[in-house]
């Protein structure tokens, strides 16, 4: 049958991909230590203490491991809002704004509402943390839609005006009589469950399925369909009938939306409160983590996981090597010049296998 | 086999190339062709899409490698690797996508491909150069002129400069008709036969049979990747040549019955005043009044750059019509998006199918899916029925005697054949009706029947449908009713068994008809 013989050679196809992926990905970051190695023996240390300490730290126990993964959660779910818009070539740098903006939405539902119960309470706080991020995505999704103004450039402004809205809230309303850039710790019923005695929480498993989620709309439904076309040819997808502008706005949304739940993610598991300036990055890392695996989910899964070890095991380097945190984000930096050199790479591999 | 009568031992071709073998993983695409070029003549290498034309030329040029064969050199054997080493030994190829720079000046471009540039510019020289080859082979182009501002006509001028300035001696044309309007079709006719006289030899790729008529002295015909046969002029004629091309002979597809709509039924399109704002270089249309009936095939005339684009475009939805009315299948649909009039069944087939209407990296079967995703929904939308996909698509290859491959990305189908996936699309699904533009560009002589056909049977279905072309026998054989656009406006309404060419041909360029 000839159909069994395509699903047979899709299947090899997919295993090959795999292979070749997983091959790329650990070049990649070999490459990109041994370039950080370099620079660590310079400043005069030891790389290979280093990335001992690094690895024992973050992989040789479990608590360790499990920090990691709370450092990748947010980064799961903040690349994910850069990914789907980019499927409809819309380039949302805006995740940390929408970030700021969910985050402020979902505090003023645990603050407001802090005698319900856990169960009205958290689905509560992560719909209007989606609603908050959304608003914030659909500013510059309507402008973009529109023609009027490009998305890149919005975004990335909306960004430091969302920390201003959180900070006039915080300093004006909701900071707790000891402090003024932080609310009072919220009441149990606004924090969400965590796992095995550890930090990891809920949204650690809302970052996988939506990642599931997210690869399994664009392969099979309509929707997914639409958005590849428009991904692959806005023109010739108009002409085709595809409402595009309804597209992009309801994508830009839908990203901010994904944002703002991380940012929920973070008040209601990882602090359990809302404190000015939280975000460390988180949304800039998920722009450049979508990016580095090019949208795909996989690529997402396998990226944010070595940032989040960088970002722990480079915590760990400083205090066991008295490096400056700078230094993580050089390494960081190493990892991005790397990925970009990727087809040079891949062209190396298929030389080897042919 | 007629290549017996070709062989002349008085002279030695210019360039030679014995038994050039070339595979491609799954086809051969030559396989042991000969394939002779003598000086001061009109080569024509004729044959359908996927014959193998392009590929053996590619090989001269030193595109690909050949995995057998020679060429030679005025009897030596030479080795082209690039294209470098084909210029060097003064081959040059006019593409059918231009490789000129939009955004300098002609003289800029042809000085960019001079093999002795100095690196200080003399651009009086270069003016000079550029001046003295136009007026003599008729090539006139204002050398200052930015390229981007030039007509597609023009810019085959410029690139044919390019080449003889260079010091080609030996040229290459990929189907070089295809993109021209008749007149200037004649004008390049005009230009290789100047060449001609001046020792040139011309290697012109096509699939046109008229053409080769008109203007070569020798063609070779392939087919399959095989020489078909390779004849003198005064050995050919249209009959021959086409079953040398598809071995056996055609007939082609005409509207034997011209239909007199039943006036009396509604129309299937209505344009009543239509106005259109213009943006950057688009036309502006002028109030254009325009009715499809059901039946009828409305060919719309023009020289491209009329109008055409944005007539169909003010049809599907893609801009907006700023006065007037647009009325169709009985509703007003002036300001309805492209999305709704799409689902209404309005089909469409675009003058440049690979960017205005295919998503080139998703499958030929997703992109046959695309304009009716409402359609194939299982679930709601979670799902795809890309089984129901696959089998209409069946359906209507073997319906119009088309094959393509259903899973590869549709950027990897010939042009052909990309023009008949859109075929399959936007005629074979119940379109009511059909803006075709273009209908048979790019198609070789086998799939321009079966698309003129398919146009015929959706019409004698019941459909409407607004044919554009520059093909004017295309319109006369095909059209119920002709009208010429022309500067925006509709200049002229006609039955065409009630007009001729000539009348056509001055409303298309604007010029007074002449009082018989």
């Amino acid at each position: 049958m000839p159909e069994t013989t395509i699903i047979s050679s899709r299947l090899a196809g997919f295993w090959r991909k795999l292979l070749d992926g997983l091959v790329r990905y650990t070049l990649t970051i070999l490459l990109a230590l041994g370039l950080f190695g370099v620079i660590l023996l310079i400043s005069g240390r030891n790389p290979l203490h280093s990335y001992r300490d690094m690895l024992v730290h973050t992989m040789g126990s479990a608590y360790g491991f499990s920090e990691v993964l709370v450092a990748m959660t947010p980064m799961l779910l903040t690349a994910l809002a850069v990914a789907l818009p980019s499927r409809l070539i819309l380039i949302n740098v805006g995740v940390e704004g929408q970030l700021y903006m969910g985050a402020c939405f979902a505090t003023w539902a645990a603050l407001t509402f802090p005698h319900l119960p856990a169960y009205v309470l958290l689905p509560l706080m992560a719909f209007v943390g989606m609603l908050g991020g959304a608003l914030w995505a659909f500013i510059p999704g309507y402008l973009k839609a529109r023609g009027i103004v490009n998305e890149t450039i919005t975004t990335l402004l909306l960004n430091s005006v969302a920390p201003k809205i959180v900070s006039f809230f915080i300093f004006g309303f909701w900071h707790s009589p000891m402090d003024t850039d932080k609310t009072a710790n919220f009441v149990p019923a606004a924090r969400l469950p965590t796992f095995f005695g550890t930090r990891i929480d809920l949204s650690l498993f809302i970052g996988l399925a939506l990642l599931v989620v997210f690869w399994w709309f664009v392969k099979y439904t309509r929707w997914g369909l639409e958005m590849r076309a428009i991904g692959g040819n806005p023109q010739a997808a108009r002409r085709n009938g595809i409402p595009v502008s309804t597209y992009l706005v309801v994508g830009m949304c839908v990203g901010g939306a994904i944002a703002g739940l991380a940012g929920m993610a973070q008040v209601s598991g990882y602090y359990g409160l809302l404190l000015a300036n939280f975000s460390r990055g988180i949304g800039y890392m998920g722009f450049l983590i979508s990016w580095l695996s090019f949208g795909d989910p996989l690529g997402i899964l396998l990226m944010s996981f070595v940032v989040a070890v960088i970002f722990t095991g480079g915590n760990l380097l400083q205090l066991t090597q008295g490096l400056p945190f700078a230094a993580i984000n050089l390494l960081l930096a190493l990892t991005l010049f790397v990925v970009l050199a990727r087809p040079q790479f891949s062209g190396f591999i298929r030389r080897k296998t042919a | 086999m007629a290549n017996t009568s070709c062989e002349e031992p008085s002279r030695t071709p210019v360039i030679s190339m014995r038994g050039i073998t070339k595979t491609f993983p799954g086809v051969v695409a030559n396989d042991h062709i000969h394939f002779d070029v003598y000086p001061s003549e009109i080569h024509a290498l004729l044959g359908e899409n996927g014959a193998g034309k392009s590929t053996l030329m590619k090989i001269l040029y030193g595109f690909y490698r050949a995995d057998a064969g020679q060429i030679l050199l005025n009897g030596k054997p030479v080795s082209i690797r690039s294209p470098q080493d084909a210029r060097r030994v003064n081959i040059g190829m006019v593409f059918q996508e231009f490789t000129l720079i939009p955004a300098l000046s002609v003289a800029e471009n042809i000085a960019l491909f001079l093999p002795d540039l100095p690196a200080v510019l003399n651009h009086r020289e270069i003016h000079r150069r550029i001046l003295d080859l136009s007026e003599q082979y008729d090539l006139r182009v204002d050398p200052q002129a930015v390229v981007a501002e030039l007509s597609i006509g023009e810019r085959q001028k410029v690139e044919i400069l390019k080449l003889l300035l260079s010091g080609a001696r030996i040229l290459i044309l990929d189907e070089p008709t295809r993109v021209l309007a008749p007149h200037e079709v004649e004008a390049l006719f005009r230009v290789l036969d100047n060449l001609r006289r001046d020792n040139y030899a011309i290697i012109l790729i096509t699939h046109k049979v008229k053409e080769v008529l008109a203007c070569a002295d020798r063609i070779t015909v392939l087919r399959g990747g095989r020489v078909a046969g390779s004849l003198l002029r005064s050995e050919a004629t249209e009959g021959r040549l086409v079953t040398l091309m598809f071995g056996q002979e055609l007939t082609s597809p005409k509207a034997d019955r011209r239909k007199v709509p039943d006036k009396g039924a509604s129309p299937l399109l209505e344009l009543r005043g239509v106005e259109t704002r213009p943006a950057g270089t688009e036309m502006r249309l002028k109030g254009v009044d325009l009715q499809v009936y059901p039946g009828e095939i409305v060919g719309v005339a023009g020289v491209s750059g009329n109008g055409q684009k944005e007539l169909s475009d003010v049809v599907l939805g893609m801009i907006p019509c700023v006065r007037g009315e647009k009325i169709l299948f009985g509703e007003d649909m002036t300001h309805a998006s492209v999305g709704v009039v799409r689902r209404r069944g309005v089909g469409f087939v675009p003058e440049d199918p690979l960017s205005m209407a295919v998503v080139p990296f998703m499958t030929v079967l997703e992109n046959l899916a695309l304009t009716r995703t409402w359609h194939y929904a299982r679930a709601g939308g979670l799902k795809m029925d890309w089984r129901a996909v696959h089998r209409d698509a069946q359906d209507a290859m073997s319906r119009f005697g088309f094959s393509f491959s259903l899973y590869v990305p549709a950027r990897t189908l010939s042009g052909g054949n990309l023009q008949r996936m859109i075929i399959v699309r936007e005629l074979a699904y119940g379109s009511r009706l059909i803006i075709a533009s273009y209908l048979t560009r790019g198609l070789d002589v086998r799939s321009t029947f079966a698309a003129r056909q398919a146009l015929l049977q959706a019409r004698d279905e019941g459909a409407g449908v607004l044919l554009i072309s520059e093909d004017l026998e295309e319109l006369f054989a095909l059209s119920d009713r002709l009208v010429v656009l022309y500067d925006g406006r509709i200049v002229g309404t006609f039955r065409p068994e009630e007009t001729d060419i000539y009348t056509i041909g001055h409303l298309m360029t604007g010029s007074e008809v002449p009082h018989a």
